[in-house]
């Protein structure tokens, strides 16, 4: 077994836990980041992509709003090219309730939210599919955000800054000695060996899974995870992010982030962050408040669902403890469970991560009795010279290098150098790190295509068995196809059907020498519990026709 | 969003396309149909800066349409990118400049047909071409027509008026008719008359492709929106619009609808009463209305459908009525294109690139010999003729021959040569 020693060991690889990786590490922490999977894997790779102003909440929760206004400033400011500056709309549809727009517009006068009035012809001009029935639009400061790339590029000026970042480290549990907890016990999923690491100070920042880790310690950290779905339209519906203006419910935005158009989301209670499904209801739902802002979004191309999962907080006991007045929770289980050495952090937004992490390592130098500034607001992170990136990005640089030849995925762009990229500096070990990486198979053919292009290249760099690499390849494949079960129907189904012939009849994936998964394999989702249901937009289409 | 945005959607990514265009199969500087089609368009917006200039190695042949299994509007994507690149100043002046001289083939005409003798000797004068060629960037070697003495308007026009109340069409002559080729639409009325059908050649302008096809939009929407104004009360009369030129008629029937958004009633009135020549001609034969062609053709002849033909998704109503012309033997060809694309093959940067593919056409031509190949769109012609030497006729010419038309020489020339 291996023993690595530490100051700060941070348990989780999403937003929050790379933003305290680099907030530590900038502070001059001796730093150590663990992550089961790959960076971005929970639901930080599994989010909505919206970069809040803070219009969302300024009615329901102007405490978050304010919060989600001042860190939408300074991300635009530090990592504009993980955002792109869309802009939203909030939008009255026939639908809504108009009495919502003076509280709205209060709100966002409260909260500092810059709001302005959309004459509805000059909204119509931006975005000539949306519903022709709105009665108001507002113009606020959302944009959209590539949580991959940020969550990456947090961990790379962690790096840059000493810490170490280790990918495919579960925690077991917690180590801990009496009163104390000193460290956490990891399996290294690539070495398949056990590794102890011990640290003055534990962060646990595994979001939804804070309560499971806590409870390796014996410390009660009661979260209900709820599952929040979304549907891909397969191109870009919109180029302004499109919320209903009215208190927050399920399916009342679209956000358009790359090359696709995001509806989402639900909110529904489940019992375990690693185990549920995507519904049928939660597709069609979907589906029918998206008509209601773009008429006839449920009959264009949806190219997959995806789903996450929100911590939500439910305090047990009753001390000063937790940062009551914040939309997250930071916890010290000193006070709080008579635990030291360990600190939880969860909730919150992607939008608000840095602030999360800053009030984290605020805690980290009190707790180690090493008051010490933080920066990550005024360091820019790796590339942001940049500026924000846009939607022909890509385009304009294969046309410059014409590099159209070297395409492996050709939906999302990818060159060979790309994946190349990926692999020696990303280090990306599976496909599907690949996809997190440059987006790789998140197109229309849903990897139809690029998937053994990448499998064959994984080969040749990491110089695999040729079992190990069928292995990757089935890995791969079963996590994308689980995505389009919930939407197989007209156009994807027609793409689906092609890629299982690719696969299964032409490669004989299923029969290829080799383990059936590895243990990088991606978890993701189980069988939805019920049928029927999402079967109505299969209906409609034909019908069309 | 419009069918042609819409469409892409469609995409499997199957490459089928890529597989049959014909452009992409001769240079690397066209990455091909999927590419710049349904793939660059999910990266196109409508505020999104236009990055990809390698669209404009599209042709325009909609080859890629033709075989796509989910009905992608491939051609029209990626001539609708080209028109966002023009609109949005991505195309240099000069460029512009050249291919506007190109693309307005009624400006043009208008001003050297009076000049015929002197225009045709200037432009076919080797140092002009090569003075055109560097400054303007028309390729020297590429077959510009030569402008008839005669205009076929005036031709019409000064005839005595044939009238019939049994069957009337309009005949839409289009630019190379009107212009440089009017015994292609001489044969046309003496077969619709001897038909005992009324023709009508009411005014009109360019159908606008050329200008389509390169990115000019605005010029174009001038044009279709006063050939829909001249053209659309005989629609409504019910009286159909025929033309020989396959180009135009795509135009009138399809292109210029997708292309300008044109979804009006107007556009689709007239879009519905439009026809090639032969599919109307077809249309009476199967009603038994069509006079059989008596005079035998003894003539083993190429006969290639242009790209812009089987755009039409009418199958070949030219090949079926040239079968009815006793002892005519006509061989088709499977090549895809013979590369000039209208416009595209005129270009010095893309002349290389047309001949290159209509290579596998030209050979074909040369193997089957003959005095005189069959062509139905005009550029294609000049271009088969450029190519490979041998005079090339419109199917037409050899019906009105075979109904005992004398007046086409090239016919006449071949079968007395026979
Ligand atoms: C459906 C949905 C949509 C959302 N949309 C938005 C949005 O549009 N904008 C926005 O600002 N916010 C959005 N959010 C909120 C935002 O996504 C989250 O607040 C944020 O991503 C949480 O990041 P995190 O790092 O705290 O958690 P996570 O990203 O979940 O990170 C926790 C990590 O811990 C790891 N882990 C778990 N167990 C272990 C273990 N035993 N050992 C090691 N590692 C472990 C997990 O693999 C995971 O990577 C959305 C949330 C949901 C659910
Ligand atoms: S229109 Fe012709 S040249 Fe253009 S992409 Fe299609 S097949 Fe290729
Ligand atoms: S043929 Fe049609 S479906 Fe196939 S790749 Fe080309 S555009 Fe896509």
């Amino acid at each position: 077994m291996r023993t690595i020693q530490t100051e700060v060991l941070i348990v989780g690889g999403g937003a929050t836990g790379t933003g305290v990786a680099r907030d530590c590490a900038m502070r001059g922490f001796k730093t150590v980041l663990v992550e089961s999977r790959d960076l971005a894997h929970g639901t930080t790779g599994r989010y909505h992509g919206l970069l809040h102003s803070g219009g969302r909440y300024v009615v329901k929760d102007p405490k978050a709003a304010a919060e989600c206004i001042e860190e939408n400033r300074i991300l635009r400011r530090i990592m504009p090219h993980c955002l792109e500056d869309t802009g939203g709309f909030f939008v009255v549809t026939p639908y809504d309730d108009p009495e919502f727009v003076p509280k709205f517009l209060e709100g966002c006068r409260h909260a500092e939210v810059p709001v302005e009035t959309v004459p509805i012809a000059e909204m119509l001009r931006q975005e000539p599919l949306l519903n022709k029935e709105i009665s108001h639009c507002f113009r606020v400061p959302d944009g959209s955000a590539d949580s991959f790339m940020a969550t990456e590029l947090n961990a790379e000026s962690s790096r840059q800054y000493g810490a170490s970042i280790l990918n495919y480290h579960h925690v077991m549990n917690l180590i801990r000695r009496g009163d104390q907890v000193v460290g956490a016990l990891c399996h290294d999923l690539v070495q398949d060996e056990q590794v102890a690491i011990y640290a003055d100070l534990t962060v646990n920042a595994a979001g939804a899974w804070a309560g499971k880790i806590a409870a390796t310690a014996d410390i009660l950290v009661k979260l209900l995870p709820g599952k929040g779905t979304m549907v891909a339209i397969s191109h870009r519906a919109v180029n302004t992010v499109i919320n209903r203006c009215k208190m927050p419910s399920d399916g009342d935005i679209i956000v358009p982030i790359h090359t696709v158009s995001v509806l989402g989301t639900t909110d529904v209670q489940v019992t375990d962050p690693d185990h549920f499904a995507i519904e049928p209801w939660e597709v069609q739902l979907m589906l029918d408040e998206a008509d209601k802002l773009i008429p006839g979004a449920s009959e264009m191309r949806i190219l997959r669902a995806w789903a996450g999962v929100r911590p939500l907080f439910q305090e047990t006991v009753t001390t000063d403890s937790r940062d009551v007045t914040r939309a997250y929770a930071l916890l010290d289980h000193a006070p709080r469970d008579g635990v030291d050495g360990v600190i939880t952090i969860t909730g919150g937004k992607w939008t608000t991560y840095r602030m999360m992490a800053e009030a984290t390592t605020d805690k980290v130098c009190q707790k180690l009795d090493s008051p010490r500034p933080c920066r990550t607001h005024l360091e820019s992170l790796p590339g942001a010279e940049r500026g924000y990136h846009h939607l022909g990005a890509r385009l304009k640089r294969l046309e410059e290098e014409r590099s159209y030849g070297q395409l492996v995925c050709e939906c999302e762009l990818v060159t060979i150098e790309d994946v190349h990229h990926s692999i020696s500096e990303g280090n990306a070990r599976t496909v599907d790190d690949i996809r997190r990486d440059v987006r790789l198979g998140m197109g229309p053919c849903q990897g139809g295509f690029c998937t053994y292009r990448a499998v064959g290249i994984l080969h040749e760099v990491k110089k695999l068995e040729n079992s190990a690499s069928n292995a990757a390849l089935r890995d791969f494949l079963r996590e994308r196809w689980k995505g389009l079960r919930p939407i197989l129907w007209g156009r994807q189904l027609k793409q689906a059907r092609l890629d299982e012939l690719i696969f299964l009849n032409l490669l004989n994936v299923e029969q290829l020498p080799g383990p059936p998964a590895t243990r990088l394999q991606p978890t993701m989702y189980d069988e939805p519990s019920t049928t029927g249901g999402s079967a109505a937009p299969s209906e409609r289409e034909e019908a069309g026709k | 969003m419009n069918p042609v945005e819409l469409s892409l959607q469609n995409c499997i990514k199957c490459n089928i396309c890529v597989t049959a265009c014909p452009v992409a199969a001769v240079t690397d500087l066209f990455p091909g149909p999927k590419y710049e089609g349904p793939q660059a368009a999910r990266f196109r917006g409508s505020d999104q800066p236009m990055p990809d200039s390698s669209v404009d190695y599209c042709s325009g042949c909609r080859v890629c349409n033709m075989v796509c299994p989910t009905g992608v509007k491939i051609a029209e994507i990626n001539a609708k990118a080209r028109g966002g690149m023009v609109a949005a100043g991505a195309v240099s002046a000069r460029q512009r400049l050249r291919n506007n001289l190109l693309a307005r083939s009624a400006d043009l005409g208008r001003l050297a047909q009076p000049v015929a003798p002197i225009a045709n000797a200037i432009l076919n004068n080797r140092l002009v071409r090569i003075v055109t060629e560097s400054v303007l960037g028309i390729a020297r070697e590429a077959p510009l027509p030569s402008f008839s003495r005669l205009r076929f308007s005036k031709w019409f026009h000064g005839r005595p008026k044939t009238v019939s109340a049994k069957r009337q069409v309009v005949f839409f002559h289009g630019c190379s008719t009107e212009y440089y080729e009017p015994r292609v639409g001489q044969a046309a009325v003496a077969v619709l008359e001897a038909n005992g059908i009324e023709v009508i050649v009411p005014p009109q302008g360019c159908c606008g492709l050329p200008l389509l096809s390169n990115g000019e939009f605005d010029a174009a929407r001038d044009y279709h929106a006063s050939n829909i104004s001249s053209l659309l009360a005989y629609a409504k009369q019910g009286i159909p619009i025929i033309g020989t030129s396959t180009s135009c008629t795509l135009t009138l029937k399809e292109e210029a609808p997708e292309l300008l958004d044109y979804y009006g009633e107007d556009a689709q009135l007239l879009a519905a009463h439009t026809y090639d020549f032969h599919e109307y001609l077809l249309e009476l034969l199967e009603q038994g209305e069509l006079l059989m062609p008596r005079r035998p053709i003894p003539l083993t002849l190429a006969y290639h459908a242009p790209c812009q033909y089987r755009a039409h998704r009418i199958g070949r109503p030219s090949l079926e009525i040239m079968g009815l012309i006793p002892e005519l033997n006509i061989i088709e060809s499977q090549a895809a294109c013979c590369g000039i694309a209208g416009t595209y093959g005129y270009k010095r940067e893309k002349y290389q690139i047309g001949m290159d593919v209509g290579r596998p056409l030209f050979e074909f031509v040369n193997s089957v010999g003959g005095s005189v190949a069959v062509c139905d769109s005009e550029t294609c012609r000049w271009q088969i003729t450029h190519a490979t030497g041998i005079e090339t006729v419109h199917p037409v010419e050899l019906l009105a021959a075979a109904y005992g038309y004398t007046g086409c020489d090239r016919v006449e020339k071949a079968i007395a040569g026979s």
